[in-house]
């Protein structure tokens, strides 16, 4: 089976950015990949490209160039991305191709994301659920978290941690789109919005695009002198009895999450483990997850989350760096394109081209997570 | 006087002296969901019963809702000038564990593990002049 090096990265910065359409910042996402490879459109072979709402990403063709290629829409909402690049890999793991593109893009409207779609069927009545005034996701991030907090003692000051950590990176990243850097008395004190959850907390529905430029492994130094190897990209679903996002009920047993699983199988499939690990981006949709997350991923037991946080251990100068562009809570999250923000940041880091932001542990094993509604997980480890 | 309608017969019976919740429970497994499910996500059995689950439980988990949800598909009042926020959590039935509002709103006065009962809240009057009703759970005082 062959092996595959990721040779060129391309971003539109993530933000707001009126009259720039999703697909357009797809589209830039691309041209800048291709670039950063040395290569043109007419090279990529095969392409694979995931939107939550701007659109079908092949339409995406008619602004690249009309080549003839192969090109695969994917969408698994937040684990979108990495859906993206472990289709992609697989394509050339199996040699169907060489070199191929990976792509995603999303242009949110303001406001939590909300769907119009019942949950569960209505059977002649009302919507009673979302009606109700459930189904919506903070709610179950808050709950999740305050369960967690409970039973493992951490403080809401972690929650704080958290969210001025990401800030403060997101202000020296100039792709991010929240510039601004929060103490952690600005972020207590913003408004509740599902507690023990504030508003500084959570990240926001944003815009943004990112592609990355896959090739077999053995070919990769015709496009680079740094090329980044994928060692594993996992994709599982929820087990029954896990406790996820929009579940009216739950069985009285507990099941561990997706995240348990596709960690387990990504650390087996690269044959490595989590102390092996330099720096990892993983899923924050609000400052409670990228706590729970650090053990979900095998980074920590539960409940020692308050103290490497205290310590300032997933700073960018710490043991274990997270979410050193700023995560989604500084970059707002563009659905198809957010996993992919984690690789292009983990190939930047593993390349030693992060600048102002780059770890100093000589980074040579890089880890990404992603977290989505219904309940799934997408895991890769990236190695130089 | 004013009746009170439930927001969905099919989930909640307020037709008796007291709100019950339908769950479906599996003939296979005996697997309970809320609501009734067509088929068991456990044992992925096709045989389910429509079965009154417990009325009395453990709070499990909870939050409370800050801003006022979207509407669509809210059916309550959104104003933000006069929006309450309201409780919601996880409550541990007999049966299973079953998400719903909280009549509680004050995170002081709300613990993991305390005794909770069922009881309907208001979500809006309709054009006949009824009340249209859902779910929420309250928490039992001391001593009773
Ligand atoms: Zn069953």
């Amino acid at each position: 089976m062959n092996e595959v090096a990721i040779v060129g990265i391309g971003m539109h910065p993530f933000g707001r950015h009126e009259g720039v359409t999703g697909m357009e910042q797809g589209a830039i996402a691309a041209r800048a990949a291709c670039k950063d490879a040395g290569i043109s459109w007419h090279d990529v072979q095969f392409a694979v490209g995931g939107s939550h709402e701007s659109g079908k990403p092949d339409r995406m063709v008619s602004m690249l160039g009309l080549t003839g290629l192969q090109f695969t829409n994917v969408s698994n909402g937040c684990a979108t991305g990495g859906t993206a690049l472990s289709t992609a890999c697989n394509a050339i793991m199996a040699g169907m191709y060489d070199v191929g593109v990976a792509l995603g893009f999303d242009k949110h409207p303001r406001g939590a994301f909300a769907s119009n779609e019942p949950v569960h069927p209505v059977d002649g009545g009302l919507d009673w659920y979302g009606g109700s005034g459930m189904a919506i996701n903070p709610q179950f991030f808050a709950m999740k978290i305050n369960r967690y907090m409970t039973k493992h003692n951490i403080s809401q000051r972690s929650l704080a941690r958290v969210a001025a950590k990401a800030t403060r990176n997101g202000a020296i990243n100039p792709m991010a789109w929240r510039k601004k850097a929060f103490s952690e008395e600005e972020v207590l004190q913003s408004q509740m919005l599902a507690y023990p959850l504030t508003q500084y907390m959570f990240c926001s529905p944003g815009e943004g695009g990112v592609a990355l430029v896959l090739c077999r492994a053995d070919l990769a130094h015709k496009f680079t002198s740094k090329p980044i190897y994928v060692r594993s990209a996992v994709m599982r679903s929820r087990r029954f009895g896990s406790f996820e996002v929009k579940t009216s009920w739950l069985p009285p047993e507990e099941e561990v999450g997706p995240t348990v699983d596709a960690s387990k199988a990504a650390f087996e499939q690269a044959g490595i483990g989590p102390e092996d690990v330099d720096v990892a981006q993983l899923q924050d949709t609000e400052s409670g997850a990228e706590i729970m997350h650090m053990a979900e991923n095998g980074f920590c037991e539960d409940g020692e989350q308050e103290h490497m946080l205290e310590r300032g251990e997933t700073e960018i100068n710490g043991r274990l760096p997270v979410n050193t562009d700023g995560g989604c809570i500084a970059n707002g999250e563009p659905i198809g394109a957010s996993g992919l923000r984690q690789i292009y940041e983990n190939v930047l880091q593993l390349r030693g081209d992060a600048g102002q932001r780059q770890v100093q542990n000589d980074p040579k094993v890089a880890y990404t997570h992603v977290y989505g509604s219904p309940g799934i997980s997408g895991v890769t480890i990236l190695s130089r | 006087m004013a009746q009170q309608v439930s927001v969905n017969e099919f989930v909640l019976d307020v037709s008796g002296d007291q709100p019950v919740l339908m769950g479906g429970r599996c003939e296979a497994c005996g697997n309970v969901t809320f609501p009734v499910l067509q088929g068991c996500p456990k044992c992925t059995g096709t045989d389910i019963e429509r079965v009154p689950l417990g009325r009395e439980g453990t709070l499990w988990a909870w939050t409370v809702q800050g801003f006022p949800p979207k509407s669509p598909p809210y059916l309550g009042s959104n104003d933000p000038a006069t929006f309450e926020p309201f409780g919601v959590g996880y409550v541990a039935l007999p049966e299973v564990i079953v998400e719903g509002r909280l009549t509680e709103a004050e995170p002081a006065k709300l613990k993991e593990g305390m005794p909770m009962r069922l009881t309907v809240e208001k979500l809006f009057d309709n054009e006949d002049g009824d009340e249209v009703v859902t779910f929420a759970f309250a928490p039992m005082d001391a001593g009773e």
